[in-house]
């Protein structure tokens, strides 16, 4: 009856295409000579061409462990309606080439939406404009942007357990050991920079967590010792650098990954997906940003009845009825598994939702002293 | 028993009171119904009737007319008009009767369109300035082939409606027409060997607006483009002005200093004015156009718009031995054949003698004309304005960017023709002082050649005006009103006998056919408006495009300069070319 929870993935993903800034470059000029040419030799308007980014254009392939993209492609014609995004794409390429990447620095979203507002009338206006056009960039070359020389805002995540990550010493070069699990009572948080990291570690598994103050208790009972394990908080949606940063010590250290969320669709659907298969929005990079191995541990429909929760749960808002809906409808990875169609339509039914915080009904530790160990030892994750 | 101390009157002492109501004295006491209920009207109608005779005159004798109107203030309540013109001029014997006669004039019994209707206009003015002032009228005048002017003050008896001559002499005179120069200081422009002035003194008040004589010059010049209008006005300043009457006077007479003969014309230049009056300078309407309106003809009246009363009046006065040839003869569109069948519908003998059948059997011949199918009446008896000269004559004095005008074909109502005519001028919003954009659009409304300033509530036009929906057409309009917007509305009817509502000649009767070719052409018009503002809107947005793709291609450019390090001329060389290729994409129409 038990059974091989601890699966090694077939494939291995090798980690994104490690480019250099000069080729990041190469890049950007490749396409602005496109462009340039489309002008003077074709006498024709220019076009950008890009992946289309959202859930319609990529698939699930449960082999390849990750959101795909299609080869739907967006055409940006310089037109009346495209001149000024047109305008502050070139603009921001320039930037991003001259600035970020010949000058080996780093910037912001939020810093090169700043740095627009001396473009005069092509400024953006709002942050989600030059985000957007950042998307567009990165999916256009095809390159991530932590690898043109953006960094991530958000912080990448918490870490504490049995690992020793070997990073480097931004000025020397040099090796420096960080060990998770003397980090008192405190943890380390992921850089957003991972690939250069290395790791050694003795851990059974890796369990990835949604909310900060169930990490918090785990931490401070030290369950990554009683269960052999790193804790990652991954406070909501995982960003990028955290899902690269598990998926590179789950690859390297062949440990298995499980997922603790909150029992609601945007735990399921958001949170647990995004994790396992990437996002629609990033399609372009799921690739390298996801953990197909991770199986989602809890808390499920079921549980609710299983574990006699169904007083500590919350009727099912608006919002949450059509994000499950819509993810029954539309979404690849769910329309992919029956088993998460079955929770889902499960949740539905009952109406409910349900925290990770729920079994405190039972005691403040019932959740690492009874809930854990139970799930692990009877192996019925979802997929 | 003791009778109340009031007698009653008997049939005997009724007799002796009443006789004959001379009709000027009817006019004295309903001055209002000829257009001098009020001081300032007064000022107005007169300046109004001394130019429509002027204009007809000129119209009437083929002259390209060349008119100049001066009011000067005399007194604290008293003006003096004089109007002169380059007419063919009266002969004497004529000038008394036609300044000082009421219902004398040559326009009244024939059907001929003209401004002057009636023959009562400039004699009631003269009348009304008589009453109020005591003065009389003066009048100068000379013909082409005479060496001398005449100079004639006359009043009118108001008992015996003739004229009374206070000075009859023989001078020379002619015309001499003045513009000002760059300093205001006035000019010779143009001198005459014929023309006729009139000046009449009358109590009168002066206020700047829609109701004034400034506004009526204005649209005489908009609506007779082929005419040169001069005109000043000069208003004593409210401090002089009480004591200064006498003085004054010295300012008027020297006001028409023209027309003191060939000997003064410098005291033009510099009027002796009295202390406190303020000259102003002449201010002149040129021509829009050399061309002079088309003649128009005098017709017979047309069998349905004649009135039982009229029909046994012309038979009366018939030279027609039958009433055959009474009927024929003496009217438009009415063939033997027709004349025949209109006996044998009556019941009448077609050879009866025309004044018998008058008093006996007139209700049957009127019925039977009624029933009778007739040809309608003749139209080449009008004279449009037409659709090039309202043109002239809008863009002359309306600052606009939007012309159009439309002139409908002749119809006829209650047997008389007319002739619809409509121009519009839409200014760009905030463009032109003349009209503003939140107000409502500026009717003005013209019979005749003739602007009408007053009670246009009452008017036909107005009427049309409101019941057309400009909505559609791009103009706003508040409910059962004059749509609103920077526009002026011209309205023009032309007909040998324009339905007035009342004497004063200010609105136009209702007749069904007549608003409704006045909403045909305003629609056509309204039309023609929908179309430019549409081009215009579309025209704003390319203008839109246009600087928003302006403003971000260089931007662009930039971009790619950067990023492949190019030089100033292959960034500029960038920019040209997408210029080139958005224009071509986007901007063409």
């Amino acid at each position: 009856m038990a059974k091989p929870i601890i699966k090694k993935t077939d494939s291995k993903p090798a980690a994104p295409a490690a480019v250099t800034r000069k080729y990041a470059a190469g890049k950007i000029v490749a396409v602005a000579q496109d462009v340039y040419t489309d002008i003077i030799r074709k006498n024709a308007r220019p076009t950008m061409r890009f992946p289309i980014r959202s859930l319609s254009n990529v698939k699930y392939d449960p082999k390849k462990g990750h959101f795909e993209i299609l080869k739907k492609v967006a055409t940006r014609t310089l037109s009346y309606n495209t001149v000024k995004t047109f305008a502050q794409s070139m603009r921001l390429m320039a930037t991003t080439k001259n600035d970020l990447l010949d000058k080996n620095d780093i910037a912001g979203k939020r810093e090169i939406y700043y740095n627009s507002k001396s473009w005069g009338e092509c400024r953006f206006d709002e942050q989600p404009e030059s985000d957007s056009l950042l998307d567009d960039m990165e999916a256009m070359l095809g390159i991530n942007r932590e690898q043109l020389g953006y960094i991530p805002e958000e912080r990448g995540g918490e870490v504490t357990g049995p690992v020793t990550v070997i990073d480097r010493d931004p000025g020397t070069g040099g090796d420096i050991r960080i060990n998770c699990e003397k980090l008192g009572t405190g943890a380390w948080s992921i850089p957003s920079q991972v690939e250069h990291l290395r790791f050694e570690s003795k851990a059974k598994f890796i369990l990835a967590i949604e909310t900060a103050s169930l990490f918090q208790r785990l931490v401070h009972h030290r369950y990554y010792e009683r269960a052999n394990c790193v804790l990652i908080s991954m406070s909501g949606v995982p960003t990028r650098a955290c899902r690269r940063f598990i998926r590179r010590l789950s690859d390297d250290k062949d440990l298995p990954v499980f997922a603790f969320t909150d029992g609601d669709p945007y735990g399921y659907c958001n949170i647990y997906r995004t994790l396992k298969v990437g996002s629609g929005q990033a399609a372009h990079i799921n690739q390298f940003f996801c953990v197909p191995r991770v199986h989602y541990l809890g808390v499920t429909p079921q549980d609710i009845l299983d574990y006699d929760l169904e007083d500590a749960t919350h009727p099912l808002e608006e919002n949450d009825i059509k994000r499950a809906k819509d993810a029954l409808k539309n979404d690849p990875f769910i329309r992919h598994y029956k088993e998460w169609q079955a929770a889902l339509n499960q949740m539905l039914t009952m109406g409910v939702r349900i925290e990770q915080q729920a079994f405190a009904k039972h005691g403040l530790n019932y959740v690492l002293e009874k809930y854990l160990p139970a799930k692990l030892k009877k192996g019925a994750f979802l997929p | 028993m003791a009778h109340s101390k009031q007698t009653l009157a008997t049939a005997e002492s009724m007799a002796h009171s009443q006789r004959e109501i001379a009709v000027s004295e009817f006019f004295l006491k309903n001055r209002h119904l000829l257009g001098f209920d009020n001081p300032r009207k007064a000022l107005l109608t007169t300046v109004k009737e001394a130019v429509d005779n002027s204009l007809d005159a000129c119209d009437e004798a083929g002259i390209l007319p060349e008119i100049s109107v001066e009011i000067a203030q005399t007194g604290a309540r008293r003006f003096r008009v004089t109007v002169l013109d380059n007419g063919p001029g009266i002969v004497r014997a004529q000038i008394p009767k036609i300044f000082a006669k009421l219902l004398y004039g040559s326009k009244f019994h024939r059907l001929r369109m003209s401004r002057g209707q009636q023959g009562i206009g400039i004699s009631a003015a003269g009348m009304y300035g008589q009453l109020t002032t005591g003065t009389s009228t003066i009048i100068q005048s000379k013909i082409k082939n005479s060496k001398v002017a005449h100079h004639i003050e006359v009043q009118i008896d108001t008992r015996a409606n003739k004229p009374t001559i206070l000075k009859d002499e023989e001078l020379a005179w002619q015309p001499q027409f003045f513009t000002a120069d760059k300093d205001g200081v006035a000019q010779l422009s143009k001198e005459y060997t014929h023309g006729t002035c009139v000046s009449i003194e009358m109590e009168a008040a002066y206020i700047r607006g829609k109701l004034s004589a400034d506004e009526y010059l204005k649209q005489c010049a908009i609506v007779n483009p082929h005419l040169c209008l001069h005109y000043r006005i000069t208003v004593l300043e409210a401090a002089g002005a009480a004591g200064a009457t006498g003085a004054a006077a010295v300012t008027a007479a020297t006001g028409q200093g023209k027309g003191q003969g060939a000997e003064t014309p410098a005291s033009d230049k510099k009027p002796a004015v009295a202390a406190g009056a303020a000259v102003a300078a002449w201010i002149t309407f040129e021509r829009g156009t050399r061309e002079l309106p088309k003649q128009p003809l005098e017709i017979k009246p047309h069998p349905h718009g004649v009135e039982l009363g009229m029909l046994m009046q012309m038979l009366k006065d018939t030279t027609a031995k039958t009433l055959k040839s009474a009927l024929s003869n003496d009217f438009s569109r009415l063939s033997d054949r027709a004349a025949v069948e209109i006996c044998q519908r009556a019941a009448l003998d077609p050879k009866a003698r025309p004044a018998h059948i008058a008093h006996r059997e007139s209700e049957a011949l009127f019925k039977a004309i009624g029933e009778a199918k007739l040809m309608r009446p003749p139209t080449d008896c009008l004279s449009p304005i037409g659709e090039d000269q309202i043109l002239a004559g809008l863009k002359k004095e309306i600052t606009a960017d939007f012309y159009t005008a439309v002139t409908r074909s002749p119809e006829v109502y209650r047997g008389n023709p007319f002739q619809i005519e409509v121009g519009i001028a839409y200014a760009k919003p905030d463009a032109s002082q003349d009209v503003a954009a939140e107000d409502p659009v500026r009717v003005l409304r013209f019979a005749n050649k003739v602007p009408l300033l007053y009670m246009g509530g009452a008017c036909a036009m107005i009427k049309a005006v409101t019941g057309v929906n400009w909505k559609s057409y791009g103009l706003a309009q508040p409910r059962d009103a004059v749509p609103l917007g920077p526009a002026v509305i011209l309205v023009h009817i032309a007909s040998v006998w324009v339905p007035f509502t009342s004497e004063s000649k200010e609105a136009i009767a209702h007749y069904p056919e007549i608003i409704r070719e006045m909403t045909f052409a305003l629609q056509e018009c309204g039309r023609r408006l929908s179309v430019f503002l549409s081009r215009r809107r579309r025209q704003a947005e390319l203008e839109r495009k246009r600087n928003f793709i302006e403003m971000y291609l260089p931007h662009l450019a930039l971009g790619l300069r950067e990023i492949l390090a190019l030089n100033e001329k292959q960034e500029t060389q960038i920019i040209g070319k997408l210029h080139k290729m958005l224009e071509r994409t986007h901007l063409e129409t």
